[in-house]
């Protein structure tokens, strides 16, 4: 009957709309108990570090080569598009701001995603399916406290680092192609680089948005790990959604905080 | 995996981030530029401030000493009102000359102060009364154009 199958396909779609909504209100409920159980991440800093360890510096090694990488590339395009109109020795401002303002954050948010903020998942999912979070619940001992906000302040804490690194890798990237392998001058690579770009707000807005992806890509890893269903199956889902929601919430959030951060100047 | 490698490790990954943040404000940025040296204000009026951008440098004699902090429209003069701060070092005579120049052809935008002989110095806040606008390539091209056609019609009719 075509009046049941209408039915069954409205039906479909409010479900799956109120699914979406109650899991969005469920996601920032979470992230308020995070917050609120965020001083207990400070007061045992042991169990922060420990995953600063696994997020930040194990991530080190992809962000670094990534960033050189990227750099030299940025380097080897840029200078084949400026010298064009002669500007070939404005490469250096170029590969500054495309670095600092957007591809340091962005691709170093979205290496982190995928390197860290899986793991956190899958990390979590699996103390949810073998059943350690239960078991921690009855020894009285919050998970939140324990699990989730040291994973939540080790990611926010490492990735403005990583994404800072980033850039300084790509920069040195483009010193190596620009300076020693094409030949233009160390004075005009630096100087430009040094006279295009501000500290206020160049630097400053890369900083912040690294901070604001940060908090993207722990909050939706945390999440994910402790709303996974208990399965093997329910655990790779969640990493996966992991991934691909934080690079949606990474590219997403940037084009909004660039309207906001550098909207034409003057 | 015991605490102090892992605090070792965690150590040294905050103090790389931290050096790369600093790399890139001192290197890569200025942020030795941005050190609030104290300055005073200036003002000037200009028929046309071209492509003059906030933020754009103050030059004397080609050596930064300033940036535009802002331009606004006098709707009771009909002209362009830039506020300059200018670094509390520099003072200049009642007299200078504000120009706004362009560096090179398609260069940026900056205000050159052309300082005069005048004794009595200016104070923060003062205006600069001596102000040359920007040269506007359009108009200096529509300039030429009406002068070439003039020599040349000029030269026509004594032909004639």
């Amino acid at each position: 009957m075509p009046a049941d199958a209408l039915t069954f396909v409205i039906r479909r779609i409010g479900r799956a709309t109120q699914e979406s909504v109650g899991r969005l209100g469920f996601a920032t409920r979470f992230f308020a108990l995070v917050l609120y159980h965020s001083p207990a991440a400070f007061m045992r800093l042991q169990l922060t570090f420990r995953e600063i360890y696994f997020s930040g510096v194990l991530s080190l090694v992809i962000i670094l080569v990534s960033g050189l990488f990227v750099g030299m590339v940025l380097g080897l395009q840029g200078y084949d598009a400026l010298n064009k109109y002669g500007a070939g020795d404005s490469l250096g401002i170029f590969v500054g701001l495309s670095l600092v303002r957007e591809l340091g954050p962005v691709v170093a948010g979205l290496l982190f995603a995928s390197r860290a903020g899986s793991a956190v998942t899958a990390e979590i999912g699996l103390m949810k399916t073998t059943e350690q979070i239960a078991a921690m619940e009855m020894m009285a001992v919050d998970p939140l406290a324990r699990i989730v906000a040291p994973r939540f302040w080790g990611g926010i804490i490492s990735m403005p680092l990583l994404a800072a690194l980033f850039s300084v890798l790509g920069v040195f990237g483009a010193y190596i192609v620009g300076v020693r392998l094409i030949g233009l001058d160390t004075g005009a690579f630096w100087g430009n680089m040094r006279a295009g770009i501000e500290f206020w707000p160049d630097v400053t807005n890369g900083i912040i948005k690294s901070i604001v992806f940060g908090i993207a890509v722990s909050l939706i890893a945390v999440f994910e790990g402790y709303v996974a269903t208990p399965t093997a199956e329910g655990v790779s889902t969640a990493t996966t959604r992991t991934v691909v929601e934080s690079s949606l919430a990474i590219l997403a959030l940037d084009f909004l905080l660039t309207v906001f951060m550098f909207r034409g100047g003057a | 995996m015991d605490r102090g490698t892992i605090d070792f490790w965690v150590g040294l990954f905050v103090v790389i981030g931290i050096g790369a943040i600093v790399f890139l404000a001192l290197r890569v940025g200025n942020l030795t530029s941005l050190q609030r040296t104290p300055s005073y204000r200036l003002e000037a009026a200009f028929d046309n401030i071209g492509g003059l951008k906030l933020r754009a440098p103050v030059k004397a004699a080609g050596v930064v000493i300033g940036r535009v902090e802002r331009v606004r429209f006098d709707p009771t003069m009909y002209r362009a009102v830039v506020t300059m701060s200018v670094d509390q070092g520099y003072q200049f005579s009642k007299d200078t000359i504000a120009s706004i120049l362009t560096s090179g052809l398609l260069g940026e935008v900056y205000i050159g102060l052309d300082a005069g002989g005048d004794t009595q110095m200016l104070a923060d806040g003062g205006m600069i009364t001596k102000t040359q606008s920007a040269v506007v390539l359009e108009k200096l091209i529509g300039q030429f154009l009406f002068d070439k056609a003039a020599t040349l019609g000029e030269a026509k009719n004594e032909n004639r």
